[in-house]
């Protein structure tokens, strides 16, 4: 039967037996945001934290999902149920999106234990959309062993991806620039491991080298040492390795380290959405009174200056509240 | 879940169906349903009906443009909106385009392809089609 797929205790029903066109449905809302998105993932929330969350990162062209197919098959052949969210770019001017990271997962279209959502970030910063972290939680409720989050070809500073998975690969290529490029910050802070794709190529060890010399000039001694994996997406070289280290690194995740940066995380989006709601809260009276564009004008006419506007409004609303 | 920021997009699946590999006329619609503000979901060449159906039921798509040029739209087109029907994707939106003799047109409006677009046809024709026919969902 098909599932409502409007009502919310069905959709809740549908997605925990991973019917598809219920998980479909139900990311949609959370991507649109619709009036029940919350409901959905307050009835959800507590059936997640059982998937492993693998978040794969990089530039443009490295080959992430041709990796990605890869590394699906190998978990499927092993028995694991996957889900895929692939987020690529919203373009700025016309807010539509190509999404083409499927082209390169053909080959899982077809299976029943395989999950694979396309996203657009519809313009929000950090190589994720908006809704990228709550679809993760979607498949997780949904009983897939493994959730898999690719982002966009991400430059230098798209780092996001750390806020959502557990094991962060960063995906990079031979060719893409040599040992001052690996230095620097963002990207190359994030990686649990480091994978040096296309190894079928010329100068794959250079680019393995230039990599594990700046691992070694890390600091930081306790705690999970990153490392260098060599793969080959193209002949399959190197995936099983790939694996055997992504479990390494669950399991030292499982010796507690996986509390602190559960810890870390939920702070983070509580205190996101805690921002959003104030602001929401305190905007929308605004709107309504018509006074958000009397104050705006305010401060276009140099009569006040944003910061204490800012300030004002907060100490009108704490006047409301401790009214209430 | 910000209120500010809903929005809906029209979300659409490009397919090829069968053997052939031409696919620029596919790539040039993609392109054009995405600068008119769609998310557009590219599957890549010889998707089987199956896979067609599967991508557009998990992506959540309203809409599947179906390009095709190996002459096989007779059979593969029945079967993809036999298994939409199945899946019980009844309100997407379904419009083809390529090489399509005008003689089968007829037969595949009856099916459900809603419209049927041959070469030549200007992309600004293909997106008012597409925004104008797109099923309002809640």
């Amino acid at each position: 039967m098909v599932p409502s797929l409007t009502d919310v205790e069905q959709l809740v029903k549908g997605v925990q037996k991973g019917d598809k066109r219920s998980i479909a449905r139900t990311i949609s809302i959370i991507e649109n945001s619709e009036p029940h998105a919350q409901k959905i993932i307050s009835r959800l929330y507590p059936k997640t934290g059982k998937a492993h969350v693998l978040g794969i990162t990089g530039p443009p062209g490295a080959g992430k999902s041709t990796l990605i197919e890869k590394l699906v098959k190998e978990l499927r052949n092993r028995g694991k149920t996957v889900g895929v969210v692939a987020v690529d770019p919203t373009s700025p001017f016309s807010g539509g999106a190509f999404l083409g990271d499927r082209v390169r997962m053909q080959d899982l279209s077809l299976d029943p234990g395989v999950y694979i959502r396309s996203m657009a970030t519809r313009n929000h910063p950090g190589g994720l959309a908006r809704a990228t972290k709550d679809a993760a939680r979607v498949l997780d409720a949904s009983g897939k062993d493994v959730v898999i989050v690719e982002t966009v070809g991400a430059g230098q500073s798209e780092v996001d991806v750390v806020k959502v998975a557990h094991t962060v690969l960063v995906v990079l290529a031979p060719g893409l620039g040599d040992d001052i490029q690996a230095i620097k910050a963002g990207q190359m802070e994030i990686g649990d491991i480091f994978v040096v794709n296309k190894a079928d190529r010329e100068n794959a060890d250079k680019a393995m080298s230039d990599v594990e010399a700046m691992l070694e000039m890390a600091t930081e001694k306790k705690g999970w040492k990153p490392l260098v994996v060599k793969t080959s997406a193209l002949t399959g070289e190197g995936i099983a390795e790939l694996l055997e280290r992504i479990e390494d690194h669950r399991k030292y995740l499982k010796t507690g380290a996986i509390d602190e940066r559960r810890k870390e995380t939920i702070e983070n989006e509580l205190v996101e959405a805690l921002t959003q709601k104030i602001t929401e809260s305190i905007m929308d009276e605004l709107k309504r009174k018509g006074e958000w564009k009397k104050l705006t004008q305010k401060i276009m006419f140099r009569e006040t200056d944003p910061y204490s506007a800012a300030d004002k409004l907060l100490a009108k609303q704490r006047k409301t509240i401790k009214k209430r | 879940m910000s209120k500010k920021e809903k929005e809906s997009k029209i979300r659409v699946v490009i397919a090829k169906p069968g053997l052939d590999s031409h696919d620029r006329g596919a790539k040039i619609v993609a392109r054009a349903l995405r600068d008119a503000g769609m998310e557009v979901i590219y599957t890549g060449l010889r998707q089987t009906p199956e896979q067609i159906v599967e991508t557009a039921l998990q992506e959540d798509v309203d809409v599947i443009g179906l390009s095709i040029l190996s002459g096989a739209h007779m059979t593969l087109f029945p079967r993809t909106m036999e298994l939409l029907k199945k899946k019980g994707l009844n309100d997407v939106l379904v419009f083809a385009g390529g090489i399509i003799p005008q003689e089968d047109i007829p037969a595949l409006k009856k099916i459900g392809i809603r419209e049927v677009f041959g070469p030549g046809t200007p992309t600004s024709t293909l997106v008012e089609f597409v925004k104008k026919n797109s099923p309002k969902r809640k």
